[in-house]
């Protein structure tokens, strides 16, 4: 084996020889790529993460002086270490001004074993049946959800997957919770359904294909949006889509400003008038449908009902991202022109209504009572001043949804948490950093550990009482 | 190079800081910060001392060597009962650090309460009516001024040192955090499954080139256990600790696994005498 390179660190008398990806003796100084850098155990957001900026660990080479008092610092508990069981105070309680307020952020890794993801899919593709089975590599680590508006849901992890189960489940289901809260990409199977690559962030990938857009609506909807819009430019629009194919003349919305009838026939199951199901199978070409000639999906025209030569019909699909004007000849038959220069920003409109779409990953988790120890000496004080707002709960720095009800169950989107922030157990149970801020007067009434309690700048000079136990080391530049 | 430096913490506490070592200092009464100038003044002295016998101190088996620091002698009187079981007075250096700056502190004007907390092993000095508590995995401890014990340390894989062993915590009370250090150490490592597939170990050298432990396996993960195989651990550790409580070297041993904790304690007659000694 090829043993790591290792090099003399001069930061302290010990002049430790450190290797490389490790930290020296002080957990404070590590040799990352054959230079010594400064790792405190403490990473420091401001809001420079609000602009997009990439997080700034706190070392000591590039700290720029600045006293880090002040509402615009948020302390995070990312590498803090953990002190797990927690029978010691957690390992940084920080005292900063908040607006005039002596704040306390009490500074932790948690273990989370009652924790899981819920996720949101955005794609009009049918994943699988409700409540169906999800795997990642063999083992069930969650089932589908609900299908919500132009997405699918998923639920992940939870502790039944974690502990309850077989070993192997469990670790499968940790590795996967992981991978997706540190935004990585993570290929899972739906029992009876499809295979979706799924990444925070990133569109999903179902059965190999990349999702490129949300659509703006289903067909029947986007004819609601835009009939005005077309009103004059032309005689007809057929809104292609494998849920609802929408035809103006004949929709509600083209009534209500007395679009004319053109005699047009839609191949498909009428819904409601201007709205019909199934005018192809479900595919890759026109608005979900696996049509790639338009024209396949209409009957001939009648001209009893209005079709005559010279008729402007404008086909479009869903997302904008197929379109095509055809005008009807001698015969009734339309023939393909080109686009009009005054109808091409309607199709363009469509196309900028439809979102990217994505997968989001939102982290869920409860603290449990050794966790509230660390915090306070009593913890249902904690518990109850979290219910009332007057602390606040962060993870990574980003702010969490709290469940309204009993106990401490946050959400978080792992979008806002820095990258790396999240880290696991091998009970199996996931460490996330979580933040309790509150003001200093009513920390100690909470009954919190006022001894622990340290200056923000101190924090940042000296690092953590107890080390770091979790020796999570900070990005460096 | 950074020196060492000393700050005041919220609760009039001293925070001293250099190199590896970061020590939190509390002194109670009228001779607190007199207490605590005394302490920074040796404190400074403290790394550089060390430094200079660090060979002779990663080295195990020192009895014929003199040491000339008085930390690198409490070190090596800690580790000098320890015969046929591998330490060096290495693993004694948190708590002799606390020891030594306690006894500053106790020399020079006798405060009625003072602590030193050295990343969890702890060194404290007790008058009169005062008590020192302290929170371990069996719960809060409180120790007055009449029990032997002067020390407190815990040791464990997941812990700032290297652990041979599997145990998350093992908190030793004992005469001196010097004592209560290296047994903390020592117990933990003993709590072990040898050849178990769930347990991850790596040579210490590989993760620290200068360990005292050498090539000799440190823990780095340990996967769920079953609780036959929890038991099986925590009581060879468990076996251990009755041998150093049954020799007088420490008084109360708390070890804790996935969960589990067992406890050992001192026979009365040694609990006694260690009182005696104290008197």
């Amino acid at each position: 084996m090829n043993r790591p390179e290792k090099i003399r660190c001069d930061a302290c008398p010990v002049m430790c020889y450190i290797a490389d990806g490790k930290a020296g003796a002080c957990d404070r100084y590590a040799n990352q790529g054959g230079k010594i850098i400064r790792c405190d155990p403490l990473t420091i957001l401001d809001r420079r993460i609000a602009k997009g900026d990439e997080v700034r660990p706190f070392l000591a080479a590039d700290w720029d002086g600045q006293t880090a008092s002040g509402d615009d610092v948020v302390v995070s508990a990312i590498g803090a270490g953990t002190t797990y069981p927690d029978y010691k105070p957690a390992p940084f309680i920080v005292s900063r001004e908040i607006e005039g307020i002596d704040c306390v952020t009490v500074v932790t890794e948690a273990i989370f074993s009652y924790c899981g993801v819920k996720v949101k899919i955005d794609t009009d593709r049918h994943l699988g049946k409700e409540a169906s089975p999800v795997r990642a590599d063999g083992e069930i680590i969650g089932h589908i959800m609900t299908s919500e508006y132009g997405s699918q849901m998923m639920s992940l992890g939870g502790v039944d997957h974690l502990t309850g189960g077989s070993k192997a489940e469990g670790r499968k289901t940790c590795d996967a919770l992981l991978r997706l809260c540190n935004k990585e990409p993570v290929e899972l199977i739906v029992d009876g359904g499809s295979n979706v690559v799924v990444q925070a962030g990133q569109p999903p990938i179902v059965d190999g294909t990349p999702e490129d857009r949300m659509r703006v609506g289903c067909g029947s909807a986007t004819i609601g949006m835009f009939a005005s819009q077309w009103q004059g430019l032309v005689d007809e629009v057929v809104v292609v889509d494998d849920h609802i194919t929408g035809v103006v003349s004949e929709h509600q919305a083209g009534k209500v400003i007395d679009w004319p009838d053109t005699g047009i026939r839609i191949l498909g199951r009428r819904s409601t008038p201007g709205r019909y199901f199934k005018v192809a199978e479900p595919g890759q070409g026109w608005g979900g449908t696996d049509i790639e000639d338009p024209l396949q999906i209409l009957g001939p025209w009648r001209p009893e009902k209005g079709a005559k030569p010279g008729l402007r019909l404008l086909m479009v699909s869903t997302t904008g991202e197929h379109s095509a004007y055809f005008v009807l000849n001698e015969n009734l038959e339309p023939e393909k022109q080109p686009m009009p220069p005054e109808l091409q920003p309607s199709v363009d409109l469509i196309t900028e209504n439809c979102e990217p779409a994505l997968c989001t990953v939102l982290f869920m988790g409860g603290a449990g009572g050794s966790l509230r120890s660390g915090v306070t000496k009593n913890p249902i004080q904690l518990t109850q001043s979290v219910t009332v707002g007057q602390t606040s709960v962060t993870i990574g720095g980003a702010p969490v949804y709290r469940w309204p009800g009993g106990g401490i169950t946050v959400m978080v989107d792992v979008s806002e948490v820095p990258d790396g922030a999240f880290g696991y157990v091998p009970t199996p149970a996931l460490v996330a950093p979580l933040e309790f801020t509150v003001s200093r007067k009513s920390y100690e009434n909470l009954g919190g550990h006022k001894g622990q309690v340290r200056a923000l700048d101190d924090v940042l000079q000296a690092g953590g009482e107890y080390g770091s136990d979790a020796r999570v080391i900070g990005a460096a530049e | 190079m950074t020196g060492p430096q000393a700050s005041l913490l919220p609760g009039d506490r001293l925070h001293l800081h250099h190199g590896p070592i970061d020590l939190i200092v509390g002194v109670d009464g009228p001779t607190r910060m007199a207490s605590y100038a005394a302490a920074t003044e040796r404190f400074a002295q403290i790394l550089p001392e060390l430094v200079e016998e660090l060979p002779a101190l990663r080295r195990a088996r020192v009895e014929r060597t003199s040491f000339v620091g008085p930390v690198a002698k409490r070190m090596s009187r800690a580790v000098r009962p320890y015969q046929g079981v591998f330490v060096t007075p290495m693993a004694a250096v948190a708590g002799s650090v606390a020891d030594e700056i306690i006894a500053v502190i106790v020399g020079s004007h006798r405060p009625p309460k003072a602590f030193v907390n050295n990343g969890g092993d702890i060194a404290f000095h007790l008058n009169g009516r005062s008590t020192f508590s302290a929170m371990g995995p069996s719960g809060k401890m409180t120790i007055n001024t009449n029990d032997p014990m002067r020390g407190i340390a815990t040791s464990g894989w997941r812990g700032r040192s290297h652990s041979r062993g599997i145990a998350d915590a093992v908190t030793v009370l004992a005469p001196t955090a010097a004592a209560a250090d290296v047994a903390a150490t020592l117990i933990a490592n003993a709590v072990d499954l040898p050849d178990h597939p769930a347990i991850r170990r790596t040579p210490a050298s590989d993760l620290s080139p200068d360990s005292d432990l050498g090539e000799r396996y440190v823990t780095t993960d340990v996967g769920a256990l079953s609780p036959n195989d929890v038991a099986r651990a925590l009581c060879r550790g468990h076996k251990f600790a009755k041998h150093l409580l049954n020799d007088g070297l420490i008084f109360d041993a708390i070890l804790s696994l996935q969960g589990t904790v067992m406890t050992a304690t001192a026979p009365i007659e040694k609990t006694l005498q260690g009182i005696k000694a104290n008197a």
